[in-house]
């Protein structure tokens, strides 16, 4: 179940890639996140487990400042990504979402092409000179999300006649090939049937070496096989945040043993 | 006295089903099961009497009139109307009834006064056997339906049945009025084309819609090439889609993605305002503000301007469809689902790039639909270019020309001294014909498109 050594991961325990200080998030009047401390580590996969409505995925939201685009969500406190306050003023949420890649609950391929699909980030972004890199952007990227050999013979092909699975996967390279640092995954499996979500995870345990992931799942059984860590959530509070062994086989906090032992939720 | 039977079959509908509830909760007192709940077994009876009842009233107050006028008539002394035309007995007629309404006019022979009481005479004893017959049948009907309520009697049953058929007669009646307006089109168009070439009308290129008034007229054949009027058509909508398209589109963006909730909130309820202006109030702008404006200008800088441009017409009939278009906009952004807009920001696209990119694209089809039925109430839009456009048809595509526009014609042809007989009078149909097809022809297409590419992203 855990595959990881423990050594390795104690090694990464003292770096942050991203770290939450006092985090709030408003929903109008509602309060959705109190104080939330978190501190992420660099390649690795975080989990953030918890009851529907706990407030995991708006959390989750906050990171790549998502939030921003309802007009009535307000966060508070201070993100951080590598030392730098992503809420400042001077950060340009564009380019920190191309830094902060996301994929959500239902696959969202747009109605182009799958070539188009993993082109459509590059070329906002510039990140291709000519065809051929951006040929090789779209090869790589489909590579790195286990999609080429299903995919290379039909790139012209619409991007939503592709398989539920292969359409998340499809997602998940669009997001790489903008060569984000985090990855942000919102219930990336709970659409999929469970081949598709075995491929999936076998993919972000692949992915984890290159990039920062966080991934919201309502699944403990997922969170306990593709997490290094885990945080647990519960009404808008971080009641606990471990490494993921510990959180399931050791829970400090009487609410995330009767989480886990599935005494509610 | 024509009251009096819709009051009856009123109580009678009541009294049904106040009696057949009674009957049902005696059975169901008495220790029965229902079948169908006791207000089934009300609305039965309620529609087995108004529905029978309802359609013989009105048969037959629809056939009264002629059947009481043939029988005055025909009973009309021997010799009066002996060698008289048609037309000549037709005002005898009009002149007894309106003796028989009170409204004498000079001195009228003592036989037409005796018609007027016979004619009076025959309306009550019709008046009063109707209300006997309707007054029997729905005493019948409510026997009839109070027979029927038993445990096992399937009353729900018989009320979905009969209101499945009233469903269908409502949803045939649009149909048949549909048929009804194209055949009497077709007809009258097929007598236009016998006067006057197919050939002429399509592809002539004078429109002078006269006729002889007097047999030796000279210089009065007219000319009934339709196709100056329907490019006066052209170039009104064009300048109308011109103003309204792009306007629209940018309206129904903005609103749908950069503006705040406050914003939105006030410019959509005005837009809605500006889709319910009668149309002849947009023609009194149009005349009394937009003409006389452009007319100035182009003085001003020294171009010659008609006073009733096609500019003008069609400029006023664009703000008539701007939000006719940016609602329709709207709702195709609108139904772009969330996730795509989400997926196109989280890979860091700026809102312009996500909606030209994404949004817009997969929103073409019902925004290109709701262009196309914008064409076609442009080309079919009548008050704004009657008020606002020419009568003269002119080859001409300047828009700051005076053009007319096929529905102008339609209206000219048909007001005044008209005798369905002429061809101008008959030109006016064949224009409708093709104004018809055309829109018929736009909208199919406009429904096919919405609805063929509607389902694509759920």
């Amino acid at each position: 179940m855990f595959d990881t050594p423990h050594s390795a991961i104690d090694e990464r325990l003292s770096d942050t890639k991203i770290a939450a200080k006092k985090v709030q998030v408003f929903y109008g009047d509602t309060h959705a996140i109190k104080d939330v401390d978190i501190n992420i580590q660099p390649r690795s996969v975080t989990a953030f487990i918890g009851p529907s409505g706990c407030g995991k995925s708006t959390f989750l939201r906050c990171l790549n400042r998502m939030n921003d685009t309802i007009d009535i969500c307000r966060v508070e406190g201070e993100i951080t990504i590598d030392g730098e306050d992503i809420y400042d003023p001077k950060v340009d949420p564009v380019q920190l979402r191309a830094k902060v890649g996301m994929v959500f609950q239902k696959p969202n391929p747009f109605p182009k092409s799958i070539y188009d699909n993993i082109a459509y980030g590059p070329r906002i972004h510039g990140l291709a000179k000519n065809k051929a890199e951006l040929d090789e952007i779209v090869s790589s990227s489909l590579q790195k999300a286990g999609l080429w050999n299903e995919a290379k013979d039909r790139l012209d092909e619409p991007g939503t006649g592709l398989s539920g699975g292969q359409q998340q996967r499809l997602c998940i390279a669009r997001a790489i090939a903008v060569n984000p640092e985090v990855i942000l995954m919102d219930e990336p499996c709970s659409a999929l049937d469970p081949i598709a979500t075995a491929k999936v995870e076998e993919l972000i345990d692949e992915l984890r070496t290159n990039y920062t992931i966080v991934i919201v799942t309502h699944s403990m059984q997922q969170a306990a096989r593709v997490s290094q860590r885990t945080a647990f959530f519960h009404l808008g509070i971080l009641v606990e945040e471990g490494l993921t062994q510990d959180i399931f086989t050791n829970p400090q906090d009487k609410r995330t043993q009767d989480y886990i032992t599935g005494r509610f939720g | 006295m024509t009251a009096v039977p819709f009051i009856i079959l009123l109580l009678a509908a009541i009294v049904g089903y106040a009696i057949n509830i009674q009957a049902a909760r005696a059975i169901r007192s008495g220790g029965d099961r229902l079948h169908s709940l006791e207000h089934f077994h009300g609305l039965f009876s309620l529609l087995l009497v108004v529905v029978p009842a309802l359609t013989l009233v009105l048969i037959w107050l629809a056939l009264q009139g002629s059947i009481v006028d043939g029988l005055v008539m025909s009973s009309l002394p021997s010799g009066v109307l002996d060698g008289l035309g048609s037309g000549q007995i037709q005002l005898i007629g009009a002149e007894i009834r309106s003796i028989a309404g009170g409204r004498i006019f000079g001195t009228p022979e003592n036989w037409k006064l005796e018609a007027a009481d016979r004619l009076l005479g025959y309306r009550q004893a019709s008046g009063w056997l109707l209300v006997t017959v309707v007054t029997l049948m729905s005493l019948g009907l409510i026997f009839f339906a109070r027979s029927k309520v038993a445990a096992e009697f399937r009353a729900r049953q018989g009320v979905e049945r009969i209101t499945l058929w009233l469903m269908i007669f409502c949803a045939v009646v649009a149909i048949f009025t549909t048929v009804g307006i194209v055949a009497a089109l077709t007809f009258e168009t097929l007598k236009f084309f016998q006067r006057v070439p197919v050939t002429e009308f399509l592809f002539g290129l004078n429109w002078e819609p006269q006729i002889p008034i007097r047999e030796d007229q000279i210089a009065a054949e007219g000319a009934f090439g339709a196709v100056p009027v329907f490019l006066g058509t052209i170039v009104i909508a064009t300048v109308a889609l011109l103003i309204a398209v792009p306007v629209g589109l940018f309206t129904a963006i903005y609103l749908n993605e950069f503006s705040p909730t406050s914003i939105r909130n006030v410019v959509k309820p005005i837009l809605e305002i500006l889709a319910g202006v009668p149309t002849v109030v947009y023609g009194f702008f149009a005349i009394l503000v937009v003409a006389p404006a452009i007319r100035q200008f182009g003085q001003s800088i020294g171009v010659e301007v008609a006073s009733n441009t096609a500019l003008a017409a069609g400029g006023v009939m664009g703000i008539m469809l701007i939000p006719f278009i940016s609602s329709f906009a709207d709702d195709a952004l609108s139904a772009v689902p969330r996730s795509l807009r989400d997926g196109a920001l989280a890979l860091g696209a700026t809102r312009g790039e996500m909606m030209l990119n994404v949004l817009f694209p997969a929103a073409i089809p019902g925004i290109v639909g709701g262009i196309l039925l914008a064409v076609s109430r442009a080309i079919g839009e009548t008050m704004i270019v009657v008020m606002a456009a020419g009568l003269i048809a002119r080859m001409t595509i300047n828009p700051l020309d005076s053009v007319t526009a096929v529905t102008v014609q339609i209206v000219t042809l048909l007001i005044g001294d008209t005798s369905f007989d002429n061809p101008k009078t008959l030109a006016a149909f064949a224009l409708g014909m093709m104004l018809f097809i055309a829109t018929l022809v736009i909208n199919v297409f406009a429904l096919r498109i919405v609805r063929k590419y509607r389902e694509i992203y759920d």
